[in-house]
C-alpha cells in the first residue's frame, strides 16, 4: 500500500439501516415511557450535570432512539441521577430509569 | 423507474444551443489529463458535422480555477471574462462554446450578475477599456461543448460506426452519467434536464444505444472542487466523495462512467488508483476499476476513431475491457507509442488494479 | 319575488350551504363541475381526529340536502357578469342564468408532487402521496409497494409543497401533520410488524385531540419522528427508497432506506377559481386564496356586494371547519338578500 499523505474520509452520517437498535428494543420493553419523548429539551435545561459538563441528556435520547451506541456509552456516564429531568418532563419520561436501563443494555451487549 | 416522469421534467428544461459559427475557448487543465479531448471535439465539429469552430489563440483562461481557490478576485475575473467576450465580438462570433464545466457555471454566472447589476458591468467595461484598450459584445449564445454533442448526438449516431451495446451478446452497455456540479447545479434552467435529472449525457448514450443506470449517489459531487482539492490536507475529502459514488454505483455493475466535466473523469479515473492503493479495493469487475470516459472521446469511439488517437492510452483505469464489449479492434503494440511512432515509455504497474 | 342564489361548487362548503340556505327557504341553484357532488370528500377513507369513515359525513351532508335545491354536476360557469343589484352567470353549455348572490364555493386542489422534482414523485414507483395512501385504504385492499410486496419500513415526509418557497407557496397547509399522523396509525393497523417513521419540520397539532393522538402513535404504535427535511430521494436496485435527511436533533445528516415513502402534500388554490375571481373583479392575495372583507367578523364577504366566498377556496380549512364556515355564509348571504327589493 501506498502513503499518499492523506486518507479518505470517513463518513459522518448517521447510517439509520446498519444502526444496532437492540439497546432501544431493551428500552422499549423496560422503560416505555422512551417511546413518548418528544425532544423538546426541558430535561437538558435543567439538568445540573449539564450546567457544568458537556453532557445533553435530549441528545442522549435521540441516540438511544437512531441506534448510535458509542457516543451514548459515554454520554450517560455523566448523569448524576438526581431527578430534576424527572420533575419537568411534559411527557413523563422517566430518565433516572433509561439512563440506568441503557447501562444494562450496554451490558448485555457486550 | 418511472421514465415518462423523468421525460416530462426534461420537457421542462429545454435551452437554446446553437447549431453553427461557434467560438471555442479551451481548459487550462483538460489537455494534460485528457490530451486528445479537445482534439476530437474539434476534428468531430470540422470535419464530421462540417461546422464553423473557431479558436483564437490568444485567449486565456476564464480565471475559474483563481476565482474558486480565492486567489483572483471577482472583479479580475470579470475583467478577464470581458476579454474573452472582446476576442470572439473581433472575430464577429456570437456563440460561445466552453470547453470546461467550470468556465461554463463562471461565464454563466457572470452574465447573470451583469444581467442583475448593470452597474457592475458598466464598472467591467471600463476595467478592460483601461487595461487593454478593448470592448465586447455579450455572447448571444453560451453553450458547454457537451450540450454541442448532445445537440448533434443523431447526426452522430448517423455517421458512427460503433454502439454502446455489448457486440456479441447485443446487451445495451451499462453507463453511469455524471455530470459537472456547475452544469446545472447552480443554474438549473441553463442545463438540459435541470439539475434533477439532467439529461445531456443521457441523452447521447440513449440515442447510441447504452443504457443508464440511476444509482442512489447519481447526483453526489465527485469532490473535485479546486478548494477543496489544491492543498494536500484536504484531498482526503475530496477523496472520500468519489468514494461514495464509487461504492454507490458497484452493486449495478456499469460498463463504464461518462462525465462532462474536465475534473470529474480526472477524479473518477485517477481516485480508483488510488483506492486501490490505499484501501485494496477495486469497483470493477476482477479487480479491475471502471473505465471513465469523456464525452469527446467516447463520441470519437462511436465514430470508430482509433482509441490511441483518442488519449485513452494516458487513462488510469484500463479502457480495453471496454473497448473489448464494444468490438473495437486496438493494437496493443501502438499504445505507448507517441504521435510520430517514438516510444514515451512504459507507466509503472499498478499493485492492485488490474492493467494492461 | 323569490331570490335566487347560485353556488359555484358542490362540495363540502356549496353542499353545506346549499342546505342551510333551503333552511332559511331561498332558492338555490348548486353549479358542480364533476360528474357527482362531494368534492375531495369523496376521496377520504377515515377523517380525523376520530378516524370515523369519510362515506358517513358525505352521507350525512347528501341526506340533510336532499331535493330541495336544483343541483347540476358536469356544468361550471363560464362567464360571470354583474349588473346593478343581480348577476348572470353564464354556463359552459351556453344557458344563461340570472341569480342575485353568488357563492364562491370552489374548494381547493392537492399540490401536485411532481414539482418537487428531489422527492422523485412519478418517477420512483413506491414514492406516492397521502391522496394516493388514502384512495388504497378506502379500496380496502391492502397497503403494498409498486411490486405488490407489504413494506416493512414506510416513511412520510411532512410539509411538501407548503411553507416552501421554491414550491411558491409559504403558507402552512395546516391539515397535512394530522394526517401524517393518522395514516402513520393506519399503516401500523394495517401492518403491524412495520416500521412507520414521519419526518417533520414541526408537528402541528393545534386541534382538540391531535396532541392526544400524537401520544397514541409514539406510546401505542412505536410510531418513529424524526425532526428534519428529506433532501432527496434515490431509488436502489430493489426499488426501495434512499433517503437523505438532516437529523436536527443530532445535527448530523442521515441516511435510511424505506419501501414506501408517503408525501403529505397540501392545498393549492385552482387556477380556475382564480380566473372565475379575476373576471368577478375579487380580490386574491399572494397566497392564492381569495380575500375576504374581515378576517374576524365578515370572512364570507369579498369586496363585491353580492358575492360570497366559503370553504377551502379561501384558505386551508379543515371539513369541520368548511361546515361552520359554510353555514354562517348562507346565513350571511339570507341577511343579504332581505336587504334587496
Amino acid at each position: 500500500m501506498i502513503n499518499f499523505g492523506y486518507t479518505a474520509h470517513k463518513e459522518r452520517l448517521i447510517d439509520y439501516d446498519k444502526n444496532d437498535k437492540r439497546v432501544l428494543e431493551h428500552l422499549k420493553k423496560h422503560e416505555p415511557s422512551v417511546l413518548t419523548c418528544i425532544a423538546c429539551g426541558s430535561c437538558t435545561a435543567t439538568c445540573s450535570a449539564g450546567q457544568f459538563v458537556d453532557f445533553n441528556i435530549r441528545l442522549v435520547q435521540t441516540l438511544l432512539r437512531r441506534g448510535e451506541i458509542e457516543p451514548l456509552k459515554q454520554e450517560i456516564r455523566k448523569c448524576m441521577l438526581c431527578g430534576k429531568c424527572i420533575l419537568v418532563c411534559p411527557r413523563g419520561v422517566n430518565m433516572r430509569n433509561l439512563i440506568l436501563a441503557i447501562q444494562t443494555a450496554i451490558d448485555k451487549l457486550k | 423507474m418511472i421514465n415518462e416522469g423523468k421525460k416530462r421534467i426534461w420537457k421542462d428544461y429545454q435551452k437554446e444551443i446553437a447549431d453553427d459559427r461557434y467560438f471555442y475557448v479551451r481548459s487550462c487543465i483538460r489537455q494534460n489529463f485528457f490530451p486528445a479531448s479537445e482534439k476530437a471535439f474539434l476534428r468531430i465539429m470540422q470535419e464530421e458535422l462540417k461546422k464553423d469552430v473557431f479558436e483564437n489563440a490568444a485567449h486565456t483562461t476564464c480565471s475559474g480555477i483563481g476565482y474558486h481557490s480565492d486567489v483572483v478576485p471577482f472583479d479580475t475575473t470579470m475583467t478577464v471574462i470581458a476579454r474573452q467576450f472582446s476576442l470572439m465580438t473581433e472575430s464577429g462570433n456570437e456563440n460561445l462554446v466552453t470547453s470546461c464545466i467550470t468556465s461554463f457555471g463562471l461565464y454563466n454566472e457572470v452574465l447573470e450578475t451583469w444581467k442583475h447589476f448593470p452597474d457592475v458591468l458598466k464598472k467591467v467595461r471600463g476595467y478592460l477599456k483601461t487595461a487593454t484598450g478593448r470592448e465586447f459584445e455579450i455572447p448571444k449564445n453560451v453553450a458547454h461543448a457537451s450540450d454541442v454533442i448532445f445537440r448533434f448526438r443523431k447526426e452522430i449516431s448517423a455517421i458512427g460506426v460503433n454502439r454502446l451495446v455489448h457486440h456479441e451478446t447485443g446487451r445495451p452497455l451499462k453507463v453511469v452519467e455524471h455530470i459537472g456540479c456547475h452544469y446545472s447545479k447552480m443554474f438549473p434552467s441553463k442545463g438540459v434536464g435541470g439539475a434533477e435529472y439532467p439529461y445531456v449525457l443521457v441523452g447521447m448514450v440513449e440515442e447510441w444505444g447504452g443504457e443508464v443506470i440511476d444509482y442512489p449517489e447519481r447526483r453526489h459531487c465527485c469532490g473535485f472542487g479546486f478548494r477543496q482539492y489544491l492543498v494536500r490536507a484536504n484531498r482526503g475529502y475530496s477523496l472520500a466523495n468519489s468514494k461514495k459514488k464509487f461504492e454507490s454505483m458497484k452493486p449495478y455493475k456499469p460498463d463504464f462512467i461518462l462525465t462532462n466535466c474536465p475534473g470529474c473523469p480526472m477524479f473518477l479515473d485517477r481516485w480508483q488508483y488510488t483506492l486501490s492503493e490505499m484501501e485494496g479495493v477495486t469497483y470493477g469487475e476482477n479487480g479491475r476499476g471502471i473505465p471513465v470516459l469523456t464525452y469527446e472521446e467516447l463520441a470519437g469511439l462511436i465514430l470508430g476513431y482509433d482509441p490511441w488517437d483518442l488519449g485513452l492510452q494516458v487513462h488510469q483505469v484500463p479502457v480495453e475491457p471496454l473497448l473489448d464489449k464494444m468490438g473495437i479492434q486496438y493494437d496493443t503494440s501502438r499504445k505507448f507509442l507517441g504521435k510520430d511512432g517514438q516510444d514515451l515509455g512504459r507507466p509503472d504497474a499498478p499493485s492492485v488494479l488490474k492493467f494492461f | 319575488m323569490a331570490k335566487t342564489v347560485v353556488i359555484v361548487g358542490g362540495g363540502v362548503a356549496g353542499m353545506t350551504a346549499a342546505s342551510r340556505l333551503a333552511d332559511l327557504g331561498e332558492k338555490v341553484l348548486l353549479l358542480e363541475r364533476e360528474e357527482e357532488i362531494g368534492g375531495h370528500l369523496r376521496n377520504w377513507d377515515r377523517l380525523f381526529p376520530n378516524r370515523r369513515p369519510g362515506s358517513e359525513v358525505l352521507h350525512d351532508l347528501k341526506e340533510t340536502l336532499g331535493n330541495r335545491v336544483e343541483i347540476r354536476c358536469n356544468e361550471s360557469p363560464g362567464e360571470i357578469h354583474s349588473l346593478q343589484s343581480s348577476f348572470i352567470v353564464e354556463l359552459e353549455s351556453g344557458e344563461k342564468i340570472t341569480c342575485d348572490a353568488v357563492l364562491m364555493a370552489t374548494g381547493f386542489d392537492l399540490f401536485d408532487a411532481r414539482r418537487k422534482e428531489e422527492y422523485g414523485y412519478g418517477i420512483y414507483d413506491n414514492v406516492i402521496t397521502s391522496a394516493d395512501l388514502e384512495r388504497m385504504l378506502r379500496s380496502g385492499s391492502p397497503v403494498t409497494t409498486s411490486a405488490g410486496k407489504a413494506p416493512s419500513r414506510v416513511g412520510f415526509v411532512h410539509c411538501v409543497g407548503s411553507r416552501d418557497e421554491k414550491a411558491g407557496n409559504l403558507y402552512c397547509s395546516k391539515v397535512c401533520c394530522v394526517t401524517g399522523v393518522k395514516q402513520a396509525i393506519e399503516i401500523k393497523e394495517h401492518l403491524p410488524g412495520s416500521e412507520v417513521f414521519g419526518f417533520y419540520m414541526d408537528l402541528r397539532m393545534y386541534d382538540r385531540h391531535f396532541e392526544e393522538m400524537y401520544y397514541e402513535a409514539q406510546q401505542k404504535w412505536e410510531i418513529n419522528f424524526l425532526r428534519g427535511r428529506v433532501s432527496e430521494c434515490a431509488e436502489n436496485e430493489d426499488q426501495s427508497i434512499v433517503l437523505k435527511i438532516e437529523d436536527t436533533l443530532t445535527s448530523r445528516p442521515l441516511k435510511m432506506t424505506v419501501d414506501l415513502l408517503v408525501l403529505l402534500v397540501g392545498f393549492v388554490q385552482k387556477p380556475e377559481t382564480v380566473r372565475i375571481a379575476k373576471l368577478l373583479g375579487i380580490s386574491i392575495g399572494e397566497d392564492r386564496f381569495l380575500e375576504c372583507l374581515d378576517e374576524h367578523t365578515r370572512f364570507n364577504y369579498t369586496g363585491k356586494p353580492g358575492i360570497f366566498v366559503a370553504g377551502t377556496s379561501r384558505g386551508p380549512l379543515t371539513i369541520a371547519n368548511t361546515i361552520a364556515d359554510a353555514g354562517e355564509a348562507a346565513l350571511q348571504i339570507h341577511n343579504y338578500l332581505k336587504t334587496l327589493k
